[in-house]
This record gives C-alpha cells, structure tokens and sequence, in this order.
C-alpha cells in the first residue's frame, strides 16, 4: 500500500513535471514556429552536422529576444540523423510527427534524398545548408527543397556562363585530368554547353597526370581551332599545359576550376598565367554579417565555427525571413517569399529559383592578374 | 600534312625525353642485371640539384649560360654521388643473393629517396626556371618544335653516341663489355669488375641528373614525385628496346613517344597508355628479349 502510494505519487510529480516544464520552454503553448534541425549530430560525420545546430541556435535565440517571427516564438527541434539514409527516414518521421514547420537539414545528400518524400508528403518545408547533389533541386521532384550551398555542377555552369555570355566563345575543347573532381566538372560543362546550343564542344578529351609533356594535346587543341580550352582538374596540369600551350604560340583563354584558383598555379606557370580564368567560392570574409556570425559563435562557444556554419546561419535566417513576410508558415506562401524576397546572410544577399536553389550563392570567376587571382 | 608533322615532333621529344632516363636504366641492367628502380629518384634529385644551384647562380646575377653549365655540372656531381652510394649501400652487399633481393631493394631506395627529398625540401610543386631561352631562329617553326625540345633532341643524340663510342672503343668500355659478359672471368683477367659497376652507376646517374636539368626546365615545374611517372614510362622503354642496349634504349623510347604522341593525337590521349601498353605486350610476345635485346641463354 505505501509502495502503491509512492508509485502513485512519483508518476503525479512525473505528469505534473512534464505539464508544466513543457508550457515553459514554450512559453506560449500552440503558437510558436517548430524549427527542426536535422543532421549529423553524432558518429564520424558529425563534425559536419553540428555547426548547423550552433547555427541555428544563435539565429533563433537572436530572433526569440528580438520578440520573435511576427510575435511567435521560435522553438528549436533537434534530431539525429547520422547522416545514414535509413535513419533519416525515421529522423523526419519523428520531425513530422512532432508537428515541425520547417526543417534545416538534412546535411548529407544521400539522407536528405531519403527523408525528403516524407517532408514533403506533410507539406514541410526542407532547406539544406550542405547537400550538393545536382539532382536534389533539379529533378523537381522535391518542390518543398531548397539550399544555401551550391551544387556540386555549380562551378561548371559558372564557367560555361562565363565563356558563352562575357567572352562569346563559339568553340570549346574541354579537356580533364582523367579524377573524380576534374572528369565531374569537364562532363558538366560538356553538358551545359551543348544543352545551351550556342557553342561547340570541339573537343573532349583527359590527359595523363605527371606526363612528362603535353604537346601532343596541345597540338590536338590548336587543330581543333577551339578559341577557348576548358579544363577540369588541378594546377600541377593545368600550369604544364598552360605553359605548353605558349611554347606552342597557342592563342587561346584558359578557363578552369577550383582546384586551379591556387596560388601554386600562378607561382609556378608564371607570366603563362596571365589572363587565365579560374571559378573558385565567392569571397565572404568581408560581409559584415559574416563576421557577426563568426564572431558570435566564438562568443558563445569559444570555438571557431565549422563545416557548412555560414550556409546553415543563411539558411536559417532565410527561412525566418520568409515566414515572416508570408506571415504563415504554409508551404506554398513561405516558399513564394523565398522566391521573391531578398535576404542578406552571410554567404551574401540571396533569393532562390524556380528550383530552390540559391541565387547569389556559390561561385565567381576569378582572372589572373598581375600575379594575383582578381574576382570580375 | 602539318598535323602530322607537328604531333611528329611531339612524340620525337616525348621519346628523347624517355631515353635520358632509359639510358641508366639499360647500362645497369648490362652490367649487374639488376632493374634499379631508384634510377628515377636519380633523375629527381639531379632536378633538385640543378633547381637549387640555379636559384642561388641566378640571385649572383651569373649569365644563363653559366647557369646552365655550372647546375648542370653540379647536378651531375652531386647525383652521381648519390648513384655511387646507393649502388654501394643496397646493391652490393646483395650481389650473390638471389635475384629478387636486389630488386626489393631498388625499390626500397626509391621508395626512400621521395620521401627524403619530400621531408627534406618540400611537398610542394616548385617553379622550375627556364634554363633554356627561346632562341630567335626558332620562332618561324616554334610552333612545331620548341627550343627546349631541340636541345633535348640533340642531347640525347649526342649522348648516345659517346656512350656508344666508350663502349665499343675505349679501354672502361671493354671492360664492362667483359664484366658483363662473365663477371668472374673478368676478375680473373684482372679487371676490377667492383670499380666497373661503381662507373657504370656514376654514369647513368649524371646522364639521369642532365636529364632532370632538361626534363625540367622543359616542364617547367618538379616536385619529389616527379621520378616515379618518368621512370615507370622510361622503363618501359627500356624493356620494348631490349634491356641491356644502349641503341634500343633510345629505339624503344622514341617508339613509345611517337606511339603516345599519335594515339594522342589521331585517337584520344584517353587512351595513350593504352596504345602504349598494348604496344609492349604484342613486341614481348613476338621477340620477349625487346627489339635489339640479346636472347639470354640459361647457364646450366
């Protein structure tokens, strides 16, 4: 009987324990915006996950002592993915079943491929701060998907903009260094170039890495009769067949990749350097909003921010924006004012496409001058 | 017309290129019938050296011209040293032990030697400077043949026939002759077969150093994995020209530089070393010795 009492007692204390801790996290029980977060928050990838969380735990405290989105507060919902497909699915079943509005997540792109079809059965707006799969946006399979980072074929299309828009290249010869990472974008920007119809590519073709000498594809470049050699791939090659190419009195731009925007390119290739166009991440360290970010993270947790901070930061802020000028948080209304609304974040002033991806984020071409990569 | 041609000379320069450094691999093979797989580490660190020595001449303000001769020079030297030490080191100690010994060892070496010049100097590509200057006679046709592949050309020429001079007609050239032919017999006659093979290194590692000095300033840039690549395809050549000739080591070489430079270019240099490749097996199956290779008889 006195155990019965106290089993009784404990579980009153329990219930009313959880009655009233819950209102008070709340504060205004029913009408706060859930915030989900999803991601890597543990096993080996989780240096990529948690960034995220700090992100949107400093933007939402901000929001939250400002008065909030619209006088609702902003409640934060965490959830673990481990960045493994099968265990987003049940992370966003979870989210969903907890009544999120919107969620920030998923970090990994094979994860957030999983989860999405559920967010978006529930009508749930998703935005990633990582996921680069090109098929993620593309496909338009998922309406309810947006992110602040740019696609993996990002760089390609930059590039292809670049030389069919602002250089008015006609004839391309692609050319990569048979990677991963070079073979990717060359393929990429075969692609593009070909879908826009006003260039040819007139070559395709990778090289060996460490060749002793690359005349021969020199030579194969200048019959081709490209104005413009693309190359994917990184700058050990790319300085030889630069070089190659003035030996040869070969005229033709040289347009290339991140892995070439390194200043070993431009101190070993020398004054063949010159003019060459490299894409590489837009500059960001001096937007003002940045180093408020960056310095509020060290304030908070007495650490330097990490992988994907600033995109979560921007995606964070972004989708706050949008509820707030939509003034619901339905999907069809938050996802037009983030179409249509401008936002300043740290990756810089950005809206999004008919797709969801970011515009203003990602790449610039930059162009090698006087010995110093100048972004145009 | 001028296609071929321009991919003509593409290949000549590849494949002269490749005989710099075939050049050591053959003689030692001649000599010990040891494949020395540090040889392209050799070339490397003759690159270093010349790299160096030509940095510190150029800030003296020293004409290119002297640059040229004293990096060269030094580089040989100082490469040369290293051929003679390692032969020393790993080599000799290893003379009478089974075949594969030495082997493991060469490739211990080379394995030793990239990772001490990446300690030592660094992981980084370096700018190489260009040691040999555009000439103005060259600029009606320097964009089928440059300078630097003319002096690469008439490099390899040249060396190859001094070498095959000195070993046809000197008294040293005899000697290895016969230190290859019956190491003991020659020690019997009286020829100090330790003293050949220490030579043998010396030259084939000055030849690879002049090499590094060329390659480079052809390339224009080196780092310490630079041997490896060279002395895989210069080994190659070796092997296709017949190992153990001096002629066949600069036949093969040029045959896989040509063979590169036109599945590159009538092709897709997608699939140069697939031609290059495909080349060497069908000569192995037909003549398994190389083009100008002896058939090694078994002693019983």
């Amino acid at each position: 009987m006195k155990l019965n009492m106290n089993r009784k007692l404990f579980s009153t204390a329990a219930c009313l324990l959880i009655a009233v801790s819950v209102p008070a996290l709340v504060l205004a029980e029913g009408d706060t915006i859930k915030f989900g977060v999803a991601g890597a928050h543990s096993g080996d990838l989780a240096s990529y996950g948690l960034p995220t969380v700090n992100a949107a735990q400093l933007v939402i405290e901000k929001v939250n002592a400002a008065g909030g989105v619209n006088g609702k507060m902003v409640e934060l919902l965490v959830e673990d993915d481990v960045c493994k497909p099968e265990v987003a699915t049940n992370t966003a079943t979870k989210l969903v079943s907890d009544g999120v509005d919107v969620v920030l997540g998923h970090i990994c792109s094979g994860a957030t491929k999983a989860a999405l079809p559920i967010y978006k059965n529930a009508g749930v707006l998703v935005m990633s701060p990582s996921a680069t799969n090109p098929e993620l946006t593309q496909s338009g399979d998922y309406p309810n998907f947006f992110r602040t980072i740019a696609p993996d074929d990002a760089q390609a299309q930059v590039d292809v903009e670049f030389a069919l828009n602002k250089l008015n290249y006609t004839k391309i010869a692609v050319v990569h260094d048979k990677g991963d990472y070079g073979k990717g974008f060359a393929e990429f920007a075969k692609k593009f170039l070909e879908e826009s119809g006003k260039a040819e590519v007139v070559l395709f073709e990778g090289v060996t890495p460490g060749a002793v000498d690359y005349s021969a594809i020199v030579q194969k470049i200048k019959r081709s009769g490209a104005q413009a050699v693309m190359f994917g791939g990184y700058h050990p090659e790319a300085s030889k067949i630069i070089s190659m190419m003035k030996k040869k009195r070969l005229k033709v731009d040289f347009i290339s990749d991140d892995g070439v925007k390194d200043n070993t390119f431009i101190k070993v290739a020398g004054e063949d350097a010159e003019g060459a166009y490299a894409s590489g991440p837009k500059d960001t360290t001096a937007n003002p909003l940045s180093i408020e970010a960056v310095a509020a993270h060290k304030a908070k947790f007495n650490a330097d921010p990490g992988a994907f901070f600033e995109n979560a930061y921007s995606a964070t802020l972004a989708m706050l924006n949008a509820i707030e000028k939509a003034d619901t948080t339905e999907l069809e209304a938050v996802k037009k004012a983030l179409q249509t609304e401008k936002v300043d974040t740290p990756v810089g002033n950005i809206y999004f496409d008919e797709n969801g991806d970011a515009i203003g984020v990602g790449f610039s071409v930059y162009q090698v001058k006087d010995g110093a990569f100048v972004e145009l | 017309m001028d296609y071929f041609i321009e991919l003509l000379f593409s290949g000549l320069t590849r494949g002269s290129i490749y005989a710099l450094i075939a050049l050591g691999y053959t003689m030692v093979y001649g000599i010990i019938g040891l494949i020395n797989f540090a040889h392209g580490e050799i070339y490397m660190i003759g690159a270093f050296t010349s790299f160096i020595v030509a940095t510190v001449l150029s800030i003296y303000g020293f004409p290119l011209l002297a640059i040229v001769v004293i990096a060269g020079v030094a580089a040989a030297i100082w490469s040369s040293a290293y051929g003679y030490t390692i032969e020393k080191i790993a080599y000799k100690p290893l003379r009478h032990a089974p075949r594969l010994s030495p082997l493991i060892s060469a490739i211990g070496m080379s394995i030793f030697l990239q990772n001490y010049v990446l300690l030592a100097q660094t992981s980084d590509f370096l700018p190489f400077p260009e040691l040999i200057p555009d000439f103005d006679f060259m600029e009606p046709v320097a964009h089928i043949v440059g300078s630097s592949d003319l002096v690469i050309l008439i490099t390899t020429t040249i060396v190859m026939l001094i070498l095959t001079f000195v070993i046809k007609f000197t008294r040293i050239g005899k000697a290895m002759r016969a230190t290859a032919q019956d190491r003991t017999m020659a020690m019997l006659v009286g020829i100090n077969v330790n003293n050949i093979i220490s030579a043998t290194f010396i030259i084939g590692s000055a030849l690879a150093a002049i090499g590094g000095l060329l390659i480079a300033s052809h390339i224009g840039q080196i780092n310490f994995y630079i041997g490896f690549i060279a002395g895989i395809k210069a080994f190659t050549a070796a092997v296709l020209g017949g190992i153990g000739s001096i002629p066949g080591a600069v036949l093969g070489s040029l045959i896989l530089g040509l063979t590169e430079s036109f599945a590159t270019g009538y092709v897709s240099s997608d699939y140069e070393d697939v031609f290059a490749f495909s080349l060497l097996v069908l000569i192995l199956i037909f003549k398994p010795s190389g083009l100008l290779g002896k058939a090694e008889t078994q002693k019983v």
